[in-house]
């Protein structure tokens, strides 16, 4: 059962992801990337994180990805023209990420043998009392640090999108 | 006994002179440069007569260089052969000093000529009171850089300014010879000190000494003029009259003749180079003499006297009568230093006029130096009894004895040195005044030291018997009498100033036709036997051209510019090309973050591997 | 095979950090560039995740809370940017952004 429901939301999620970089509208990848992040979030859930793959939906899929909408709206983008222009990465960009493929998957292999399996209930430790366990006792200060990099972030993106109103 | 004394006293004047003496008096500047010599002469007669010159007294006054098994002391030392040349040095000097007053009087630059003139006493007081061959070799370089200073004095005027590095130059290769003898005696022997050297003399081998003593002549030709290295002497007239007179026949120039005297312990142990010395010094004799016989110009004609003389003194160096070069070198200073500061009094009379086609007449109106100067003239021209006869005479008798055809050549030449004397003297101080000047006597300050001089030139030989003084120094010498030498050398010397009479007193026209009928004989001496160009084409122009174009073009543009120039083109070059990296394009500095991690990772993996 | 080994969810996350990559390096529309470049976030996120398993730690989750959080600053930042630069030039491209050359 595992293996039927990872197989199918990889693969979508390899499909989606395809999608993201094939399409010419910005808008037909923004909908493809929404499905990357659900069929990850269900991953997620399959490795024992439900607290992440909550986060997942509400935050990536909900929040981000709904800005990035907006946006694409805002700039009235429309489908991409014209052809490539960098040489450096036409020449070079193909081969090495064909290159860094091989070299990772290389290594997973090497270094996670068949034999290291995954079931569904092993893992536990990723429900919101966990988390919220570790969150506020050992990452307390990347905690408090990540809420004032949004609270800049939130001043950042006012100041650098307010010009444009007045 | 204080010997340092005797050098340092000019050094004092010098120093004081040479920084202070720009706002001295003239007054101030003579008390200073003539009192420094004529203490450094007082000095020098109460060392002497304190002294026992039965042997050798030495002053050490500190380790100069210590290196392994060589030590080098500095070190003065006083003998027989050190009393002569210090008496001739400071007493000649002192005089020539006293007569700069008066020559020098209106010239621009006065205490600077006395001060160079006080570092050129010093120079040369160190190199005849060394001790050994280093310290002979400092005074040696000294005088060398002082002549070159004191020629080029009229510094605003090319010809003197090429005239000192003409100077210069040349010396410094007679000094290539010298360093290089040096530098034997000190592998060979192991020390430059001259009674260590003189003492292992005889225990070395004949090639060695031969090496050495052709070298050390090599180094003498240079500093005393002597074939091939003499071309500096006659250009160095361009230098005031009074330095011709000092440094250019009196003292320096004898330096080459001093230091072969002084190491005839080597030189008597190398037959060949003693042959070599005394073939150069009877052949620059002979040649110099038929120069001079040609020249209009009254110095150059002393000039190429000077080389003349300094060959006689040669001469008897070679044939082993080391005394006789001696004797000749002090009554040489004596009358030649004479006949140079007579003819500066003469130059001073016209007001510069130094061509002797423009002069005559002047026995009417400067009697004094006319008849000092005839003192000199017959002293050179070796008419007994007076001081030139006695030591030329010493020289030929001691060439006869070694090789006739010398003894034949030496009194032709002592025949042809009587008549361009004379000549001169003719040509100056007899018949009608040819030039446009108006002469007049030189004041008493120049006139009391030619007194001296000429007092000197006709009483000294026999006053200062320096063969019998030099007799325990030297070794004996077999010399038989020969009156009949005599008489013919003599006979030589009176024939040359009858011929030099009848051609050009007598017969005033005479020498002109003469001239006309060996035109050609005439331009080859008149022009020096083009030796100047000789050396200019054959020397000077290749090495001036070569170091032009290989070692200015070749090695320091190209080269060494080169490589500075490339380092930086290099730098700017690499910069260039990494610039291009910059695109501005953000998707190509993704490519290169990219291949950046992926080259970490195979790093990593290679290094030391994941895990 | 009822189980699925751990070296598959790894190779998961390799690719789809190769596709982001590839989306980075190969398109030209900004928008689509910083859509690969949360992709390439999400790749991450899910290998920290399969670590935590991996370990049975929650470490891993907090790991990828904190990317998560970040992400959505930068993401929230660079579309602020991005809407700055397109009203500059009327471009989308981002080859156009360029006076950083040499």
């Amino acid at each position: 059962m595992d293996v039927i429901l990872f197989l199918a939301f990889a693969l979508f999620a390899l499909a989606c992801a395809i999608n993201v970089v094939v399409q010419k509208h910005p808008i037909a990848s923004a909908i493809s990337l929404i499905g990357v992040m659900g069929s990850l979030a269900v991953i997620y859930l399959l490795l024992g994180g439900e607290f992440i793959a909550a986060a997942q939906v509400i935050v990536y899929a909900g929040a981000i990805m709904v800005l990035f909408v907006f946006v694409i709206m805002l700039l009235n983008a429309g489908a991409e023209t014209g052809s490539a222009r960098s040489l450096t990465a036409q020449s070079l960009g193909a081969p090495l990420l064909v290159g860094l493929l091989c070299i990772l998957s290389y290594f997973v292999q090497r270094l996670f043998p068949h034999e290291f399996a995954t079931h569904f209930g092993e893992f536990t430790g990723g429900g919101p009392k966990e988390v919220g366990e570790a969150l506020f006792t050992t990452y307390l200060l990347p905690f408090e640090a990540t809420s004032i990099l949004i609270l800049i972030a939130i001043v950042g993106a006012i100041v650098l999108a307010r010009k444009e109103i007045d | 006994m204080q010997l340092w004394l005797i050098p340092i006293l000019p050094l004092a004047g010098f120093l004081i002179n040479g920084i202070f003496g720009r706002r001295f008096s003239k007054g101030m500047v003579n008390a200073i440069a003539i009192g420094s010599v004529v203490f450094s002469f007082a000095w020098v007669l109460k060392t002497l007569l304190a002294l026992d010159l039965g042997h050798t007294y030495t002053e050490r006054y500190f380790t100069w260089i210590q290196s392994g098994a060589l030590q080098i002391n500095a070190e003065f030392a006083v003998d027989r052969l050190t009393a002569i040349m210090l008496l001739v040095v400071t007493g000649v000097g002192s005089l020539i000093h006293i007569y700069s007053i008066g020559y020098m009087a209106h010239e621009g630059g006065y205490y600077r000529f006395f001060a160079y003139l006080n570092l050129f006493m010093f120079f040369m007081l160190t190199l005849v009171l060394a001790a050994n061959y280093l310290v002979l070799f400092v005074g040696w370089e000294g005088v060398g850089l002082c002549s070159y200073l004191l020629i080029g004095f009229y510094f605003d005027k090319k010809f003197a300014t090429d005239a000192g590095n003409k100077a210069f130059i040349v010396n410094r290769i007679g000094d290539f010879g010298f360093s290089l003898a040096v530098f034997l005696i000190v592998r060979n022997f192991g020390t430059l000190d001259f009674h260590g050297v003189f003492a292992q003399a005889s225990g070395a081998s004949e090639a060695t000494l031969t090496t050495i003593g052709l070298l050390l002549m090599v180094g003498a030709c240079g500093k005393s003029a002597q074939i091939p290295l003499y071309v500096w002497l006659p250009d160095a007239m361009a230098g005031p009259t009074p330095v011709s007179a000092l440094i250019h026949a009196a003292t320096m120039v004898t330096a080459g003749v001093y230091m072969t005297s002084r190491s005839w312990p080597i030189l008597t142990h190398a037959p060949a180079a003693m042959e070599t010395i005394a073939v150069i010094g009877v052949a620059t004799a002979f040649f110099a003499a038929t120069i001079g016989l040609a020249q209009n110009d009254i110095k150059k004609v002393f000039a190429y006297s000077t080389v003349s003389q300094l060959g006689y003194m040669f001469l008897g160096v070679g044939c082993g009568a080391f005394s006789a070069g001696i004797y000749h070198l002090m009554t040489h200073a004596f009358f030649k230093a004479l006949l140079f500061l007579g003819s500066g009094s003469v130059i001073h009379a016209l007001s510069g006029e130094q061509d002797l086609r423009h002069m005559g007449g002047l026995r009417k109106k400067t009697p004094w130096t006319f008849a000092t100067m005839m003192c000199a003239a017959v002293a050179i021209a070796g008419v007994p009894p007076f001081a030139g006869f006695f030591s030329k005479d010493a020289i030929l008798i001691a060439a006869y004895a070694h090789a006739p055809w010398m003894y034949w050549l030496g009194t032709l030449t002592a025949g042809m040195t009587a008549f361009y004397v004379f000549r001169a003297m003719f040509l100056a101080f007899f018949g009608e005044y040819r030039g446009h000047e108006h002469p007049h006597e030189s004041p008493p300050v120049m006139l009391i030291p030619l007194a001296i001089l000429a007092l000197l030139s006709l009483a000294g030989g026999f006053l200062f018997r320096v063969p019998a003084f030099l007799s325990s120094f030297f070794p004996a010498q077999e010399v038989p009498e020969n009156p009949a030498l005599m008489g013919v050398s003599i006979f030589a010397g009176l024939f040359g100033i009858f011929l030099a009479w009848v051609m050009y007193v007598a017969k005033p026209g005479m020498a002109d036709s003469f001239a006309d009928s060996v035109k050609g004989l005439y331009t080859l001496v008149y022009n020096k036997y083009f030796v100047d160009e000789i050396y200019g084409a054959a020397v000077v122009t290749p090495v001036v051209e070569g170091s032009r174009a290989a070692l200015w073009k070749g090695v320091d543009v190209a080269i060494i510019d080169g490589a500075a120039n490339g380092i930086g083109s290099t730098a700017s070059g690499v910069g260039g090309v990494l610039r291009l990296l910059q695109s501005g394009s953000i998707r190509s500095y993704a490519t290169w973050v990219l291949l950046g991690s992926v080259v970490v990772i195979l790093g990593i993996e290679f290094a030391g591997g994941v895990r | 095979m009822a189980e699925v080994p751990i070296s598959w969810y790894l190779t998961l996350s390799a690719a789809l950090f190769t596709i982001g990559a590839a989306g980075f390096i190969f398109r030209r529309n900004i928008i689509t560039v910083f859509m690969s470049i949360e992709l390439m976030l999400n790749a991450v996120n899910l290998s920290f995740v399969t670590f935590a398993y991996q370990f049975k730690k929650v470490d891993g989750h907090l790991l990828a809370l904190f990317v998560m959080v970040v992400a959505a600053a930068e993401a929230a930042v660079g579309l602020a940017i991005i809407l700055t630069v397109v009203k500059r030039r009327p471009s989308m491209d981002i080859d156009e952004v360029s006076t950083m050359k040499n």
